[in-house]
């Protein structure tokens, strides 16, 4: 059951938007977020859609995958709309019963909310699934760069994402060894009430935490043995390259947000 | 030969916790040359101080006294540390707690990303250092998919990338299987041949000592031997004194002349064995 978690979501494949410069997608992807929660006119909500459409198909990832990351969220999706469409209040009534009432707003706002909400979660997933973690974190390293001058540990930060990234699957299978070694020893970790089963979890939270505690000592050991003092000086193997594709994909972008602020200001 | 690494006169001491107590002498004078292009094992039974001799190779561990020269650097000089490091790479036990990366080549890569070498010369050095360990087919893979064999090839290879003069491992073959023990050491031995770096191999498996050039015997922080295999193993009541085995056909020889056998002592391996038996036979028929 364990093995099953990925290492992220990503969905390796020869595709434009794979090859685009993860410092870009993560700029357009913000862009992006922004622009869905600032745009209130309707068009702005077709803008984002489009372009979700068009970037899934130049990414070549089934729709299907998009899809099946908007299901854990359908519960949210469902509850927001129903609050939206039952308590706002405004425009023409449709119906109503004591309190609740669904008024023209309210359906308004929670189609509104529920299309903007999966476009969120479709855009975001298209990040994840277009670029491989290890890639994600060196370009969260180079975008945030300039904190370096503030004296904000940027490169120590990437450097222990890049570590937790390696050592999730290490250290699941660990997890597994120490429950079956546990279970074999009697442990019941299945049933009992909540609070007996989270105490069943301490014989095996313990022995993780030693050896994550006696592995990270040993690759502090290995990573000086080649050489390691820090983000002073280094040079990388996979250099993130920007090219004309990611400029105009930039540039695209921009121009739907400037739209979007323009149907803004003209429906107030 | 020329040496490439020369200890002399090393003692070295792990301050006690307890501040009244004497710290204990893990090593007690302990003096070595290593020549270029040598492969040699360490022996010694746990707690020996053959860990300790390997982590004051490459300067983690500085010597309380003595001193440790690499290629004509002493270790304890600060400034030249990295360049110490460089030369003699270290290779651990456990092949999961030393890979830092999720792809293989980007680990491969980890030492020449510290260095601050070039990209263009990196991707060279990591390619020609994962042919070396047999590993480029893999080179796209996690860590995760890959069997022990495989992993600590790659430890192997993120080393190699530093061109190193030498190469320390530790024990590395003991937390893995027949088929991966096969593999590294198959490795090990060809870099030694084909790329002439120098060797030192830490270990329990007599087995593999008895493939060395030289073995050095550690016992209790001193140098108890340092000989030519063959030389070392016909030394087998002393061998065991000390807690150490000796390759099975070394000890089927050396019972076989306790009990009046005319057979050469020096055996070390099955198929010198198996020849002079055979020759033992034909003799007496």
């Amino acid at each position: 059951m364990l093995n099953d978690i990925t290492l992220g979501q990503y969905f390796p494949m020869k595709s434009v938007v794979h090859r685009m410069d993860a410092r870009f997608k993560i700029v357009i992807t913000l862009l992006y977020l922004v622009m869905l929660f600032w745009g209130q006119h309707i068009w702005s909500l077709v803008a984002g859609l489009l372009f979700t459409i068009v970037a899934t198909l130049c990414s070549k990832i089934p729709p299907k995958m998009i899809l099946k990351s908007i299901k854990p969220i359908v519960p949210i999706l469902i509850f927001t709309g129903l609050l939206n469409l039952l308590m706002l209040d405004g425009g023409e009534v449709y119906w109503h019963w004591h309190f609740l009432k669904i008024t023209e707003e309210g359906v308004q706002t929670s189609v509104f909310m529920i299309v903007r909400i999966c476009l969120l979660i479709a855009g975001t997933s298209l990040l994840t699934y277009t670029t491989s973690p290890i890639v994600l974190t060196d370009a969260i390293e180079s975008l945030l760069s300039p904190l370096k001058k503030l004296k904000m540990p940027v490169h120590e930060l990437a450097m222990m994402m890049t570590i937790a990234l390696r050592f999730i699957p290490t250290l699941i299978e660990e997890t597994s060894k120490i429950m079956a070694a546990q279970k074999a020893r009697g442990a019941d970790l299945e049933s009992g009430s909540l609070v007996q089963r989270a105490q069943a979890l301490v014989p095996i939270l313990i022995p993780l935490f030693v050896s994550a505690f006696r592995r990270a000592e040993e690759l502090a050991l290995a990573m000086e043995c080649r050489c390691y003092h820090g983000g002073e000086g280094r040079t990388r193997l996979r250099k993130l390259q920007s090219g004309l594709r990611d400029y105009v994909a930039l540039a695209l972008m921009l121009l739907l947000f400037a739209a979007v602020i323009v149907l803004n200001t003209m429906t107030k | 030969m020329e040496s490439l690494i020369s200890i002399q006169d090393v003692r070295f001491s792990y301050a006690s916790e307890d501040e009244t107590e004497q710290p204990t002498e893990v090593l007690k004078g302990i003096s070595l040359e290593i020549g270029k292009g040598e492969l040699v094992a360490v022996l010694g039974h746990n707690g020996s101080g053959k860990s300790t001799l390997a982590k004051l190779l490459n300067a983690i561990l500085l010597p309380t006294s003595g001193k440790v020269l690499v290629d004509g650097i002493d270790t304890a000089d600060e400034e030249k540390l990295l360049d110490v490091r460089q030369r003699v790479g270290m290779v651990f036990q456990n092949p999961d707690n030393q890979i830092v990366a999720t792809i293989v080549e980007e680990d491969v890569a980890f030492a020449l990303e510290n260095m601050g070498v070039d990209p263009v010369e990196m991707r060279e050095r990591v390619d020609e250092a994962l042919k070396a360990v047999k590993m480029y087919d893999f080179r796209e893979h996690a860590p995760h998919q890959l069997s022990g064999g495989q992993k600590q090839r790659v430890a192997i290879a993120g080393i190699i990338a530093m061109r190193p003069d030498c190469i320390v491992l530790d024990e590395p073959t003991a937390m893995l299987d027949p088929q991966g023990r096969k593999e590294v050491m198959k490795t090990i031995k060809r870099l030694n041949r084909d790329y002439g770096i120098t060797v030192i191999l830490i270990t329990h498996e007599m087995d593999e000592a008895a493939q060395c050039q030289r073995i050095v015997v550690i016992d209790h922080g001193t140098v108890r031997m340092d000989d030519v295999p063959k030389k070392v193993f016909a030394r087998v009541d002393e061998m065991k004194e000390i807690g150490l085995d000796v390759p099975q056909a070394t000890e089927l020889v050396h019972l076989l002349r306790e009990s009046g056998c005319d057979l050469d002592p020096e055996i070390i391996t099955e198929e010198a064995c198996v020849d002079a038996l055979a020759k033992l036979f034909s003799q007496k028929r």
